[in-house]
């Protein structure tokens, strides 16, 4: 796999049908619905007074879910790239528009979260990035946060560059 | 660390005013009334405070600091050290709707961020 920056967009290319697969899984692992642990990490407490939280529920929080959906959505939009031709093992290419580089952030952070949230995974875990090989859903999910992670780094160097 | 200058930013109390109100001419003897008007509470200011999180990585906190509150690379990469230091860090101070405001904005970037009345 490679990345960098072509014109206007970041490009991921030779891109593997594994890693394809793990990039496609991102709006999916984003969605913290019915799980809430995962759901209450992204939509947290604002204070410990109660009046303020009354409010933010009321107020703020139908405002961040529009904006993390909004986030999700656009990722899922430039993961169209990756669909069709299932059957092929050949590597892929996946451009990223410049212009969406918040919304992956957004999303690829969520989905982060919600998965951290989901397994519990602890501060070791988390820092443990040689771990290997991927041996159940819980190591595959750990590789994901990773791997996401990876991709945020990226992104970040790349805005930071301008 | 933070330097006081960090933490009082944007702080605007309100300041208790006295009124002196003059007599009637009806008054042979003009007496003087002071009355002091205090605002019963003043505008106590609030803490924008972010808390360690160890999933956010440390570069996207510090651009997210850099954007939501309009700080040099420096002072942002100064602010998410502390956080991963010592667990929390005071980015912001000042009244409670700006507070409301920055601690919308962190939120909607997915960091761990509360406001807390300044004892």
């Amino acid at each position: 796999m490679e990345i960098r920056r072509k014109g206007e967009a970041l490009e991921i290319s030779d891109l593997d049908p594994f890693l394809a697969e793990l990039l496609r899984q991102i709006p999916g692992s984003a969605n913290a619905e019915g799980q809430s642990e995962a759901e209450a990490r992204l939509f947290t407490k604002p204070s410990a007074e109660n009046e303020i939280c009354a409010e933010w529920k009321s107020y703020v929080e139908p405002e961040l879910r529009r904006l993390f959906h909004s986030a999700t959505e656009t990722v899922a939009e430039d993961l169209a790239q990756l669909n069709g031709n299932e059957k092929s093992f050949r590597n892929r290419t996946l451009a990223i528009p410049f212009e969406h580089a918040d919304a992956w952030l957004n999303a690829l952070n969520q989905a982060r979260l919600v998965i951290v949230a989901k397994y519990k995974f602890s501060d070791e875990e988390l820092n443990d990035h040689d771990r290997s090989p991927i041996g159940s859903r819980r190591d595959l999910g750990l590789f994901q946060v990773n791997f996401y992670g990876f991709i945020q780094e990226f992104i970040l160097r790349e805005m930071q560059n301008g | 660390m933070l330097g006081e200058a960090d933490r009082t930013e944007g702080i605007s109390p309100v300041i208790g005013m006295e009124v002196e109100r003059g007599s009637t001419s009806t008054v042979e003897s003009p007496t003087h009334e002071t009355e002091t008007h205090e605002k019963d509470e003043l505008d106590i200011p609030w803490q924008v405070i972010v808390h360690n999180d160890p999933v956010n990585l440390m570069t996207y906190v510090t651009m997210v600091f850099q954007r939501v509150f309009g700080y040099p690379r420096e002072k942002a990469e100064r602010h998410m050290l502390e956080v991963h230091q010592n667990g929390r860090s005071i980015l912001w101070c000042g009244v409670r709707e700006r507070a409301e405001f920055y601690v919308q904005q962190l939120h909607g970037h997915l960091l761990l961020a509360t406001l807390e009345r300044v004892v």
